[in-house]
């Protein structure tokens, strides 16, 4: 069978367990609505933009990046910082900018600090950045505290927060990719120069430390109370529902127009997606194939070998980390804008950051093709391995006399997923560490 | 007064709880420093690991309450401690054989093992909830406490209480008899000398003849070992919760690094290191600052420098700083 032919039919069995998820039940293994079927469709795409941008890292470069889930976060903050409306009382009554104010004050500090850094020498540096820090914090807390307070006693209950800019919500997506772009750049500095295994714990740390400050900072997207209602970029199905012309447009298909508005909904929903998707997969193939691409090659197989060719290696980590980055943060964003809800709370590292790393290192690690194939692989296997492990308690104790044992297992079929996730990661990476797509 | 006082909150409140966090971490980091040592990669699945052998020590103590067996004051999950470490151990075993030996015989780059520790990481993760579930368990019982603060004010007289709970205590305690074992197995045994030889330099170690299978085994047992009591110390002194033990892989790899990865004397420092500095920087001064200055100086703010969320934070900027001015750790790691 030629190579190209497998991957057509790789694709095709993912299209047809979609398909099949959409059209039958077969005794219970799949869902048998559209609905569902559209809804892992639609999270199967940005499940594939996430694993094309940890494919850059790792199958490009050799990056070994495991924050993903806080670029992701981060990513998901721009449609409400930019989408919702502005809450225009904290801005009149001035909390909002000198929040602002305190920030760049903060920025200031640490930019004089790196500057002392390198201007300085000995034990000079160290008592003047020691004096500078300590100043500039609490001069930062001073400035920073009341602000918040400000911002945050505004109407607890719907606001405290700052709001957003009242823009479309499309324009957020480049946003989320560009808000993640300045992490990458941040932590790129800081870890990039380190060795693999400390850039892996550094990345680590700065998701769980952005997913605390999105916990936390309720002035900014009100925290773990959660902003809803976020604008969408296609109609609401109740609109749908209540406009003649789409009703029959539902009956012309024969299906009820709480069925058809809520598919028509999904169906807009994975257009867009499957635009983005399509614009960043035709950038990849193309930065792949070309001297860039070669070049990033080279670098990840032999780093030595490429910076003696004359290759500036830490910059071209720092480029290409700050790339995947953004791709991650535009993912984020489109996650946000899909349940149309920010909820920091879920940000969970398992399903976020080490997923996607399944998802790549399955589908083929520096094949974009196959970076795609495993984000919407195992996306599905993730939705249906909870309700077939239901399937397979309910076999496996359906001779049991009801007691704690027979509870105890039904009520566990919901950590299969992990298990299962765990047991495909390292099956493929024993039988097929090439994944099911190879790299050519 | 005052100044007891103040010194008095400051134990209560900093130095005690940190001290017996610090050796909770200390253990964790040693375990994972072992393993970075001999087997040269960064294990991402020992927070699982604890977890795992966390619940299997639940597990035992639920079967020896239910049995009517107390240890009188101390809480009975010590005694189920031996059998949690043994069932962890056959697990890791089980786990090398199945996974991590073929990518050691391939000489897979370290990076590889890693991701293969993310997938054992999943299972671990799986299996743990399977078996115990996702809620928090509390599973201390015995004596809770060895001064409470009301008998600590009645004794001396002071308005500030000393409480120290028991947990504090046994975690301290067993701490320093783990550390002083290790330490005399890794420095007087020919088990853990050899151990030391494999890390120092492997082909070296195997031209002496050292069985390299047998290091690795050994190795996987003691970070077993230290990962279950680590584990069993934190469920004592907190609570049980499979998603914590996995968060607190961040702390845990923090300290080991900042010791310098490989050096079992470098984890204990940066535990306690991690450690302090996550509590005095997440604790509200104010109680202390009002004992130690004059009235007229009393502070009205409460003196806390980050909001307790931001701990996480705290052992990430220490490492951070740490690897910017001496990158391979405080007391000198190897790099692979």
């Amino acid at each position: 069978m030629s190579e190209r032919l497998r991957n057509i039919l790789l694709f095709g069995l993912v299209a047809l367990l979609i398909v099949l998820e959409g059209t039958t039940t077969m005794g219970g293994l799949f869902g048998g609505s559209w609905n569902t079927a559209l809804g892992i469709l639609n999270m199967g795409l940005i499940s594939a933009i996430l694993a094309l941008g940890v494919n850059m890292q790792w199958g490009y470069a050799g990056l070994f990046n495991v924050g993903v889930v806080g670029f992701v976060a981060l990513g998901g903050l721009a449609p409400v910082l930019i989408a919702t409306p502005p809450v225009a009382a904290v801005w009149t009554a001035g909390g909002a900018f000198r929040i602002l104010f305190a920030l760049a004050f903060g920025a200031a500090v640490i930019a004089a600090a790196i500057f002392l850094n390198k201007r300085m020498r000995g034990k000079a540096k160290a008592l003047a950045m020691l004096a500078l820090l300590i100043a500039g914090f609490f001069l930062f807390r001073a400035i920073f505290d009341p602000a918040v307070n400000l911002v945050e006693s505004y109407q607890p209950a719907t606001h405290s927060n700052i709001g957003g800019l009242g823009l479309p919500v499309l324009v957020a997506w480049p946003v989320g990719g560009l808000f993640a772009a300045g992490a990458a750049w941040i932590i790129g500095k800081t870890a990039l120069g380190l060795r693999s295994d400390y850039l892996a714990i550094a990345t680590l740390g700065i998701a769980e430390i952005i997913i605390a400050v999105m916990k936390n900072e309720d002035w900014l997207a009100r925290g773990v109370k959660n902003v809803i209602g976020i604008p969408r970029p296609v109609p609401y199905e109740v609109d749908l529902q209540q406009s003649a012309g789409f009703v029959a447009f539902a009956e012309r298909f024969g299906s009820d127009p709480v069925t058809a508005s809520t598919v028509v909904v999904k169906l807009l929903y994975a257009a867009l997606f499957v635009a983005v998707l399509a614009i960043i997969m035709w950038a990849a193939q193309l930065a792949l194939n070309s001297p860039w691409g070669r070049m990033m090659r080279a670098i990840r197989d032999n780093e030595t070998a490429a910076e003696a060719m004359g290759k500036d290696v830490t910059r071209r980590h720092l480029q290409i980390f700050i790339i995947g980055s953004a791709i991650c943060g535009l993912a984020g964003a489109m996650i946000v804008t899909l349940d149309s809800q920010l909820t920091p709370g879920t940000y969970n590292p398992l399903r976020f950051t080490f997923l996607v790393w399944v998802m790549v290192i399955v589908g083929g690690s520096g094949n974009n093709w196959g970076a795609i194939l495993g984000g919407f692989l195992i996306w599905f296997l993730w939705i249906k391995v909870e309700p077939w492990g239901n399937q397979l308690m309910q076999l496996v104790t359906y001779g049991m006399a009801d007691g704690a044992l027979k509870t105890h297992l039904l009520d566990s079929a919901a950590h299969m997923r992990l298990l299962t996730m765990g047991l495909v990661l390292l099956l493929v990476l024993r039988f097929s560490p090439r994944g099911l797509i190879p790299e050519k | 007064m005052d100044l007891l006082n103040a010194l008095v909150t400051l134990l209560n409140f900093v130095v005690i709880p940190a001290a017996s966090y610090g050796a909770q971490l200390a253990l964790g980091a040693l375990g994972v420093t072992l393993i970075y040592g001999i087997l040269r990669f960064s294990n991402f699945a020992h927070g699982d690991t604890m977890a795992f052998g966390t619940a299997m020590v639940i597990l035992v103590t639920w079967w020896l309450q239910g049995m009517g067996v107390h240890l009188g004051p101390l809480p009975t999950a010590l005694l189920a401690l031996p059998v949690g470490i043994a069932v962890t151990a056959a697990l890791v075993l089980f786990t090398d054989r199945a996974v991590y030996r073929f990518y050691r015989r391939q000489r897979a780059a370290p990076v590889i093992l890693v991701i293969v520790s993310m997938g054992v990481m999943f299972i671990m993760n799986g299996v743990t909830r399977f078996i115990i579930g996702v809620e928090e368990i509390r599973f201390e019982d015995g004596e809770r406490f060895v001064v409470t603060a009301g008998e600590f004010k009645k004794m001396t007289g002071l308005a500030e209480g000393l409480a120290f709970r028991s947990t504090q205590a046994i975690t301290i305690i067993t701490a320093i008899i783990v550390v002083g074992a290790l330490f005399w197995f890794l420095n007087r045994t020919r088990t853990g000398k050899s151990m030391r030889a494999f890390s120092d330099n492997e082909d070296l170690a195997l031209l002496s003849g050292i069985n390299p299978e047998r290091v690795v085994a050994v190795t996987w047992i003691i970070a077993a070992g230290l990962a279950t009591i680590a584990g069993t110390l934190y469920g004592l002194d907190k609570a049980f919760k499979a998603f914590n033990y996995f968060q607190l892989l961040l702390p845990i790899f923090a300290s080991a690094i900042v010791g310098g990865l490989g050096s079992p004397l470098g984890a204990i420092a940066g535990g306690f290191l991690v450690a302090f500095s996550e509590v005095g920087f997440t604790y509200a001064w104010k109680k202390v600052a009002t004992y130690l200055l004059p009235d007229s100086m009393a502070p009205d703010s409460l003196l806390q420098l980050m909001s307790t969320d931001y701990k996480f934070a705290v052992s990430f900027a220490i490492l951070i700083i740490v690897l910017l001015f001496k990158p391979t750790g405080l007391f000198k790691g190897k790099a692979v």
